[in-house]
């Protein structure tokens, strides 16, 4: 019995070592959607990024005399209310959708992500607790709790700066959305947590921190992933939305929402005003949304 | 681990130094159904170098017994009713967590029976087994992968060094119950518990892996827990067997007097169920019915639905445990007859 150990196994890895994330990128890469929404994904970051690289007019600049003018040469998609170029707010809007959808999406995963994973490690009452209190925002119409928060913080007739605004808006989503994620990573945890793996590890002298971030954590990233990177978009969606509603982001702001909320009311003589900022930010959302569904097929192995 | 602690008075009983005791451990489930009793005052004990199987089937209470002695019981639904579990004197079950997890791992070590699942599917194998220096001796990266690639190599997997970045998927079942056999060894463990270790392995690798534990005991000396239901792989290894039915220990003997003559109904039961080639053709004797059920354990012995020395008594009365002669005990009434009858 003492040379024959060899004989079953010493084959099976021919070539590289193979994680999750290796297999799953050898999936992406050969998937259109993937590289679709991926490219669509950089041009948006670079938009948000360097919006210089793409236009050399100014968001701002108003010329009153060429109002809703409709697209030409000189302005491929044509002039706002207020004689503006909208090419160029739609580009610069791009900024403040992304930072808006990607802040407010870390918040939702940190605060629901540190919500779920306390719940589901401690499990018990603490576990019932945070659950109901998930539960009752979750029971919270998402656009009537916006109305009601942002209505107070930020009246519709107030006026607040940039930053402030936009920060108000990404604390709203990010509270009104935490609990669909910690659900997310309540569950994933909670799965975890039973695998032999986790009792192997106590078994061997692993403490509580070292178990939720070795073994709970990155045994349970990918349906985080997944939701956070579909979340995204949805955000953005959502920020339109508030914007739409004029309780969102407000006129110092650049933004899609914003251009789509001046511009409902002359759909009939100038629907390029707001048909070109709502192209960009379906595309967008779209971007974000086919980019989470690409990396869940890729890391169910049920799908493949 | 070297401190002597202050003895408690029951340290210094019958069973003098014993390196690991567990001592008329009593663990229930509090279900919605019910309490389960799964243990009910088992005792046994195991010293440095020796070898103890724990036999049992299904639901006879020897892996909570098991998780019990590592702490990695879950708490809600499982109760420790009674008893103490003394490793080196000191009883685990009063140890503060942050005691007992310095236990873990360095004093008592576990090993599992399904060892895919007992590895993080996430981390290369040589990074698993190299955390375990890194956590508790504090080496850099580059010591513990060296020392790593070193326990792949004790627990002969081919081409260690170039397997250490394998993820746990990429092994055949016998290599991984030993990068987990390798894990557990990794801090010298003085005892270490095998949970069923061979049991999701086929037949040719189960001896293979038995052998590795048996030479790496030889070794270290440790005290070795072999929890298992195939009474095949038993025989060989161990010294003494502690047999389990319904949550006691019904049998404890060295080993080769349990194999030649068995004291209590239910071993005589097992032993009678092997297959054997000169009884070929023969019908297979089985132990008629069902294990207990734990949440409605009969009254007396619970064996005694089942067994075939059955008498008034056995219903209405609980077996102790009859000592024999020395360490051997049974846990029947009537352990002459079915010592004679064996003779027969």
């Amino acid at each position: 019995m003492s040379e024959p150990t060899a004989a079953p196994a010493a084959p099976a890895s021919a070539g590289k070592p193979r994680s999750l994330w290796q297999d799953t990128w050898d999936i992406l890469k050969h998937r259109k959607i993937f590289w679709i929404s991926f490219a669509l994904l950089i041009m948006f970051l670079v938009m948000a990024a360097f919006p210089s690289l793409f236009t050399s007019k100014s968001p701002e600049y108003a010329t009153l005399a060429k109002s809703m003018e409709p697209p030409s040469s000189d302005a491929w998609f044509g002039y706002d209310l207020q004689g503006r170029d909208v090419f160029a707010r739609t580009i610069y809007g791009a900024r403040t959708s992304i930072i808006v959808g990607v802040l407010a999406t870390v918040g939702t995963v940190l605060l629901g992500g540190v919500v779920g994973v306390i719940a589901a490690y401690r499990g018990r009452w603490l576990d019932s607790l945070l659950s109901r209190i998930g539960e009752i925002f979750l029971g919270v119409p998402y656009v009537l709790g916006a109305i009601i928060i942002l209505g107070s913080v930020a009246p519709v007739q107030s006026n607040p700066g940039k930053t402030m605004i936009m920060t108000v808006v990404i604390v709203v989503l990010a509270v009104l959305g935490w609990p669909v994620l910690a659900r997310i990573a309540r569950s994933a945890v909670i799965q975890a947590k039973h695998q032999d793996y986790v009792q192997a590890a106590r078994a061997l002298g692993a403490g509580p921190f070292r178990i939720v971030f070795k073994h709970l954590l990155p045994n349970s990233l990918a349906p985080i992933l997944v939701y956070a990177t579909i979340t995204v978009g949805s955000y953005i969606g959502a920020e339109a939305t508030l914007s739409l509603l004029g309780i969102g982001l407000r006129t110092p702001v650049i933004s899609w929402g914003i251009a789509i909320a001046d511009h409902t009311r002359y759909i009939r003589t100038g629907a390029h005003a707001m048909l070109f900022p709502a192209a960009f930010l379906s595309l967008c959302v779209l971007t974000f949304v086919m980019l989470g569904e690409a990396v869940r097929d890729a890391l169910d192995p049920k799908l493949r | 681990m070297t401190e002597v602690l202050p003895e408690s008075k029951s340290s210094n009983g019958t069973y003098g130094g014993a390196l690991l005791e567990v001592d008329n451990l009593h663990v229930e489930f509090h279900t919605r159904a019910g309490v389960a009793k799964a243990v009910n005052g088992v005792t046994y004990s195991v010293n440095a170098g020796e070898t103890l199987a724990v036999l049992g089937e299904s639901g006879s209470g020897k892996s909570v017994t098991a998780q019990t002695i590592m702490g990695i019981l879950d708490m809600p639904p499982g109760k420790i009713a009674n008893g103490e579990i003394r490793f080196r004197g000191t009883d685990l079950l009063k140890l503060p967590e942050e005691e007992r997890r310095k236990v873990r791992g360095e004093g008592i070590a576990m090993i599992f029976q399904d060892a895919l699942s007992a590895l993080n599917p996430v981390f290369p194998v040589g990074w698993q087994i190299a955390e375990m220096f890194r956590i508790h001796r504090g080496m850099s990266r580059a010591d513990a992968k060296k020392k790593a690639i070193e326990l792949m190599d004790r627990v002969r997997i081919p081409a260690a060094k170039e397997r250490v970045s394998d993820y746990p998927h990429q092994f055949s079942g016998g290599m991984r119950q030993r990068i987990m056999i390798a894990m557990s060894i990794a801090l010298d463990p003085e005892v270490l518990i095998a949970d069923e270790p061979t049991t999701a392995l086929d037949v040719t690798v189960q001896a293979q892996i038995m052998e590795l534990l048996a030479e790496l005991q030889r070794e270290s000396n440790m005290g070795l827990i072999l929890i298992t239901h195939d009474l095949g792989v038993v025989a060989d290894v161990a010294d003494k067997i502690a047999v389990m039915y319904g949550g006691r220990i019904v049998e404890n003997a060295e080993v080769h007097d349990l194999y030649r003559n068995p004291a209590h109904p239910y071993a005589k039961g097992l032993l009678e169920s092997i297959p054997r080639v000169d009884l070929k053709g023969q019908e297979l004797y089985a132990i008629k019915g069902m294990p207990p059920n734990l949440l409605d354990m009969p009254t007396g012995c619970a064996f005694h639905p089942r067994c075939p020395y059955r008498q008034e008594k056995c219903v209405t009365d609980v077996p102790p445990l009859h000592t024999i002669s020395g360490t051997r005990g049974s846990a029947c009434h009537f352990w002459r007859e079915v010592l004679d009858g064996d003779a027969q």
